[in-house]
């Protein structure tokens, strides 16, 4: 019995420091913070299979360790040499200051909240390290500080001048969304250019996605040349560096890739602070995966550092957007604030970054008539994003002050008036497969210019998989019921089982219009093997690209060394009165004609039977004897001879 | 009755017609259509490399110096001698150990050079005089009253592939030649033993291919200590601060890798190719709590737990994503400012000079411990803090030469090793090391070779394209040109042919080509044919037997008639 108590009382004190870590954890939010993390970032880490090495190594690893620790053998051999440096150096390092070198890189993180019309909230995280190094010269890049050391090898060891990465997880809706800071198609998506020094493209293309597909946890080896182009207008370089000829760039899409927890751990990992400190700490795949749209990236490019570009530097930007839908799950109520949204509040900044910050677009709240924001910051900034001059509350998170006495931020938003209208976009667009049957049919890409009185030109990208054959005669292009005729075509049929469709124009959209672009399709016949394990499920066509110059209501900074919010500085603003824009189709889905796949081993059974039986006949009429046969007696005959011989007749 | 016979006749023969064409034509394009490729090996010379005969001939040059040998002496004195000693290691290897000594006097250039004062200049002096080839020795064997030496060394053995031998007492006086070459002989041998390779070293370089009994612990702790030999490593330096909110941490890498690392890789780089990386990782935890120790007012790490320190820290390391070398890994942790200061405890419990500590065959990790005033409240946080690279790097450099097997075997006694200096490895380590990977590399290329093909021989399914069958090929005549080199003792050409004979075999060994229709079943197989080959074969069969009965049956009546 006293056992048993014994027992109880244990259970319940467990029970109770339990309950004492969980509210440190989440209420407090005090230091216990970052251990309940630690742990968790390490459940996460098993999960992931890119670990530098498979987990039967660091048995083993683990197995050599133990036997070393055994031998003080080995203490001592690292002892021995020891001495020589040992005299001088306890003292003064902490009495002299030294001159420390400037770093060369820097590193940088922001957040941007924009609620949106539809009651969702967009939250978008950039993470931006400069470094201030060449990796296009001759000297090998070899010692990293904030720049990721796994990345930085890819770089110089296929000689990538830019690399821009994404995994899309949902379907960017512009119509209720807007346009978001950085666009990508569902999927994967990858673009390289190449430095002009590489010879084998193709090569060093297929390698380097194989060991992307390592680093970033993908089905990226899935890239082949059937599913890889050479754009030749629509991706051109947003570093610096006027490269015209694209055999030096590749473009390929995965539309049927999943984006999963094990994709956001490596890229997690990339970041100077982990998911220990700053930002990422809200990175939370058990939040960020519950949402309707999730999307991350890494660009990796060389940046001006000045506005006469004396010097350039290599850039990346890790980006994370993230479309949450609380309105559903708040019981109709908006609200929304970060620990609801990510299930942490922010508590620190990155140490590493020189700047951090969180963004709130307070565009549509001017007299704080449509929501409410807590806690109120002083600070506002304007920022042209997109063509619109946006005003945004910023919190640095570099500021002790941010925090308040709680010493946690958690940033509150809650609307009053549930009305408010969204400005049409100015361009959008839609795609969808149309015909019946499995032999023929019909892609149509339908573009929306709604600016009311400018017309302007876009850039229209297609890719469609070799087993759709495309009739590109069949092509038009139509605008309000009139032939609208491209003014640049680079179409590139495709090769059976070596290389997709590319068809690229060069549109100018009339204002306030619909333009459609129509082309008819032949289904191929696919060989048994290169059907998926699900084919009924069909097949999937990648996204569209529309690159368009659409014109802006206000000036566009052109200044691109200028210092700006990260997520208005991405793509290079060429002039002032147009701003760049990407948008992406919806993916396609489309059935092909799929065959019972018992049926070789029936055809095979079934033609090897009608084989030997047209064998076995002809085999008979070659080697058999044939004569005619003495007709045999009738029934009637053979009674009669029966009863004959009964009698002792002689029969008939 | 003459129509019917013809009809049978004719029906006969049809039937044989019908099975010749199946037998002479039907069967080979079905042989032929279904065969997998498989390019011819060459299995005869595999099956000779698997039975390893390796010989390991060293020239030894001798020099007299002025002093040493009688003039009769002189002239008795053979210009070169041969021995050799066979080891047979197990039942297929076997080891032959040559070592062609030539005696010389030494000219007067020498004579000088062995005048100098101390024995590191006479070293050096000899050195200008001649280069000798890597793998060789030259002994120079000075009398006995020589100030040379120390009073208590006998052999002296400096950075270069010169020793220096000091005559025996009892051979001063009324010798003949074969007396002193029988004294000289063995302690030449030790010096050689020294020098190039002992029995040890080169067994344990083939624990790939010879199962070894289980030694002392030690031993096998030794051998397991380094690195495998392969054709590049990578090397990678990480700082890890897990604390940088109150550590901002500079370290001068570039230049300490410059200044400490890299003379001894270039001097490493016939061996192998190496690469330099180095990273700072952030809020990198090691995987144990350090314990507090009130009494010397720090943490400590017992030598228990450093077995459990890696493993957290290794996932952020990250692989080399560009190549597929091994990766040597030296961590530099800095403990964070409420776990410090941290000191490693050895078995002993006592506090480890250098706090430094290393894995076999993975690398070493460092703690650093930053002495500032703790508390004082003064300093502003983050604390700039200059890292004190030759510190670091001396341990580093120590650690890094074990796992490259960089090996400073004890001595035998009266021998003086002349420190290495700052270059980090004297050339007759490097020979050393040569050898001993020579001979590693010919033995893992001959297993993997030999494995290779016992699979290919068992296994008739897998299709052997040409590209293998030249690796193949090619890894078989760069292992007897090693092999041969190897017995003509030229060292570096032998290490040469091994590398690429190791090369050559892993990617023949690797190719993704193999795998590819590995497993075909002979049951599906047979489903697929039974259909087609039953029913064609059974009536060609039946006329085929009824026709040979007919034969029979008239031969028996042609019998019976004549009798």
């Amino acid at each position: 019995m006293a056992a048993y108590r014994c027992k109880c009382l244990g259970l319940w004190f467990f029970l109770y420091t339990l309950l004492v870590v969980d509210i440190d954890a989440d209420v407090l939010h005090t230091a216990q913070v970052t251990d309940t993390e630690y742990t968790g970032a390490d459940a996460e880490t098993v999960l992931a299979s890119d670990l530098p090495n498979p987990p039967q190594d660091t048995g083993e690893q683990t197995a050599e360790q133990t036997t070393e620790g055994q031998q003080d053998r080995q203490w001592e051999a690292t002892e021995v040499q020891e001495e020589h440096g040992h005299d001088a150096s306890d003292h003064h390092q902490a009495v002299d200051p030294p001159s420390f070198p400037p770093a060369k890189d820097d590193f940088k993180e922001e957040l941007v909240i924009r609620p949106l019309h539809s009651g969702d909230i967009y939250a978008s995280f950039q993470f931006r390290t400069v470094w201030d190094t060449d990796f296009m010269g001759e000297q090998k890049v070899s010692h990293y500080r904030l720049f990721p050391k796994s990345l930085g090898q890819v770089i110089t060891k296929f000689s990538v001048r830019e690399l821009h990465i994404s995994f899309t997880q949902g379907y960017w809706r512009t119509m209720q969304w807007g346009q978001p800071y950085l666009p990508s198609p569902p999927g994967a998506e990858l673009w390289v250019w190449f430095q002009d020094t590489v010879t084998d493209v193709d090569g060093t293309w297929k390698e380097l996605t194989n060991v992307l597909s390592g680093i970033f946890c993908a089905s990226l080896n899935f890239i082949d040349s059937t599913n890889t182009v050479q754009p030749s207008a629509s991706f051109k370089p947003l570093g610096i560096g006027n490269v015209t000829d694209h055999s030096f760039l590749r473009y390929a899409t995965l539309p049927r890739e999943i984006v999963c927890t094990e994709n956001l751990t490596p890229w997690k990992k990339l970041l100077p602070c982990g998911s220990k400190a700053g930002l990422s700490v809200l990175l939370k795949s058990e939040k960020l995966f519950h949402s309707t749209f999730h999307s991350q990236a890494v660009h990796v490019r060389p940046v001006c550092q000045d506005p006469q570009c004396r010097t350039t530097s290599m850039e990346l930007r890790q980006t994370l957007n993230v479309v949450l839908d609380l309105h559903t799950s708040g019981q109709g109520k908006r609200e929304w604030s970060l620990f609801k949204m990510f299930s942490r509040t922010l508590t620190e900044a990155c140490p590493l970054a020189s700047s951090s910050k969180v963004y709130v677009d307070i565009t549509d709240n001017p007299q704080g008539e449509q929501f409410e924001l807590s806690p109120a910051t002083p600070l506002l900034t304007q920022a042209v994003v997109l063509g619109d001059r946006r005003t945004y509350s910023v919190y640095d998170l570099t500021q002790q002050a941010t925090f308040g006495p709680s010493r946690s931020l958690n940033t509150l938003l809650r609307w009053k008036s549930t009305d408010g209208d969204m400005l049409r976009p100015l361009l959008h667009s839609e795609r969808y497969v149309a015909g019946y049957g499995l032999q023929a049919g019909e892609i149509h890409t339908l573009m929306y210019n709604n600016h009311p009185y400018r017309a302007f030109p876009v850039l229209l990208l297609s890719t469609v998989p070799w087993y759709l054959r495309l009739y590109i005669h069949t092509l038009s292009v139509t605008s309000k019921g009139k032939d609208n005729t491209p003014s640049y075509i680079h179409y590139q049929p495709s090769k059976d089982r070596e290389r997709p469709h590319l068809l690229e124009m060069l549109l100018q959209l009339p204002p306030n219009s619909v333009t459609e672009v129509t082309v008819e399709f032949e289904r191929a016949l696919l060989k048994w093997t290169e059907y998926t394990p699900d084919p009924n499920h069909g097949f999937y066509v990648g996204s569209s690209v529309i690159s368009a110059l659409v014109p802006s209501v206000v000036a566009m900074d052109t200044d691109n060394t200028l210092e700006r919010p990260l997520f208005s500085s991405f793509f290079p603003c060429k002039e002032e009165a147009s701003y760049f824009m990407r948008i992406y189709t919806e993916p396609l889905l489309v059935n092909l004609p799929t065959p019972d796949f018992s049926m070789p081993y029936n055809v095979i059974c079934l033609t090897c039977t009608v084989v030997a039986v047209g064998y076995g006949s002809l085999y008979n009429l070659l080697t058999r004897t044939f004569q005619v046969d003495e007709p045999s007696p009738g029934l009637a005959k053979r009674i009669a001879n029966v009863v004959r011989r009964m009698r002792g007749v002689p029969p008939l | 009755m003459a129509t019917t016979e013809v009809e049978r006749k004719r029906g006969q023969l049809a039937a044989l017609a019908i099975a010749v064409v199946v037998v002479v034509v039907g069967l080979p394009l079905w042989w032929r259509t279904t065969e997998t490729y498989r390019a011819w090996l060459p299995v005869n010379q595999i099956k000779e490399l698997a039975e390893l005969q390796l010989q390991l001939s060293v020239d030894v040059e001798v020099v007299f110096s002025r002093g040493t040998l009688t003039s009769e002496q002189q002239k008795k004195v053979p210009f070169t001698q041969t021995n050799e000693e066979v080891h047979k290691v197990d039942d297929d290897t076997t080891l032959r150990y040559r070592y062609e000594s030539k005696y010389r006097t030494a000219n007067i250039m020498e004579e000088d050079a062995l005048k100098q004062p101390t024995a590191a200049e006479a070293d050096l002096s000899l050195h200008t005089l001649s280069a000798s080839p890597c793998g060789s020795v030259v002994v120079y064997v000075i009398p006995e009253t020589s100030v040379l030496l120390p009073q208590d060394v006998d052999v002296y053995i400096g950075h270069r592939r010169t020793a220096v031998l000091r005559m025996g007492a009892q051979m001063r006086v009324g010798k003949n030649h074969k007396q002193l070459l029988a004294h000289l002989e063995p302690r030449i041998t030790q010096v050689v033993q020294v020098m190039s390779f002992s029995h040890t070293d080169i067994t344990a370089a083939l624990s790939d291919r010879v199962r070894l009994s289980p030694g002392s612990k030690e031993s096998l702790a030794d051998s397991m200590r380094s690195f495998k030999s392969s054709p590049g490593y990578e090397i990678t330096f990480s700082l890890l601060n897990p604390d940088p909110k109150s550590h901002c941490l500079h370290w001068d890498i570039e230049g300490a890798v410059h200044s400490y690392i890299q003379p001894l890789l270039t001097k490493l780089a016939p061996l192998a190719n190496f690469s330099i990386d180095s990273q700072i990782l952030y809020y990198a935890m090691l995987g144990v709590n350090p314990r507090f120790d009130s009494s010397l007012e720090a943490y400590t790490l017992n030598a228990d737990s450093l077995a459990h320190v890696i493993n957290p820290v290794e996932a952020r390391l990250g692989s080399n994503a560009a190549s597929s070398n091994p990766v040597l890994n030296f961590l530099l942790y800095v403990p964070d400012a409420h776990h410090s200061p941290l000191f490693i405890h050895d078995h002993k419990k006592q506090p480890v000079a250098s706090n430094a500590f290393h894995s076999p065959r993975w690398g070493g990790i460092m703690v650093y411990n930053v002495n500032y005033l703790y508390g004082g409240g003064e300093t502003p946080f983050p604390v700039n803090i200059n890292i004190n690279m030759e510190k670091v790097m001396g341990v580093f450099l120590a650690q890094l030469r074990l796992m490259l097997g960089v090996q400073s075997s004890s001595a035998p006694p009266g021998f003086l090793v002349e420190p290495c200096g700052s270059v980090g490895l004297a050339d007759w380590e490097l020979d050393r090391l040569m050898w001993s990977r020579t001979v590693e590399n010919v033995a893992t290329a001959t297993t993997t070779i030999t494995s290779l093909a016992q699979l290919l021989d068992q296994i008739g399914n897998i299709v052997i394209n040409d590209n293998i069958a030249s690796q193949v090929s090619s890894t078989v005549t760069s292992l007897q040109l090693a092999v041969a080199e190897l017995e003509a003792g030229n060292l570096g050409f032998a290490l040469q042919y091994s590398k690429e004979a190791i090369l050559a075999s892993e990617r023949a060994f690797f190719d993704p080509s193999l795998l590819h229709l590995l497993y075909f079943p002979d049951d599906q197989k047979f489903a697929i044919y039974i259909p087609l080959f039953l029913p064609m074969c059974v009536p060609i069969l039946l006329s085929l037997i009824k026709i040979a009965s007919e034969a029979r049956q008239r031969r028996k009546l042609k019998q019976s008639k004549k009798d």
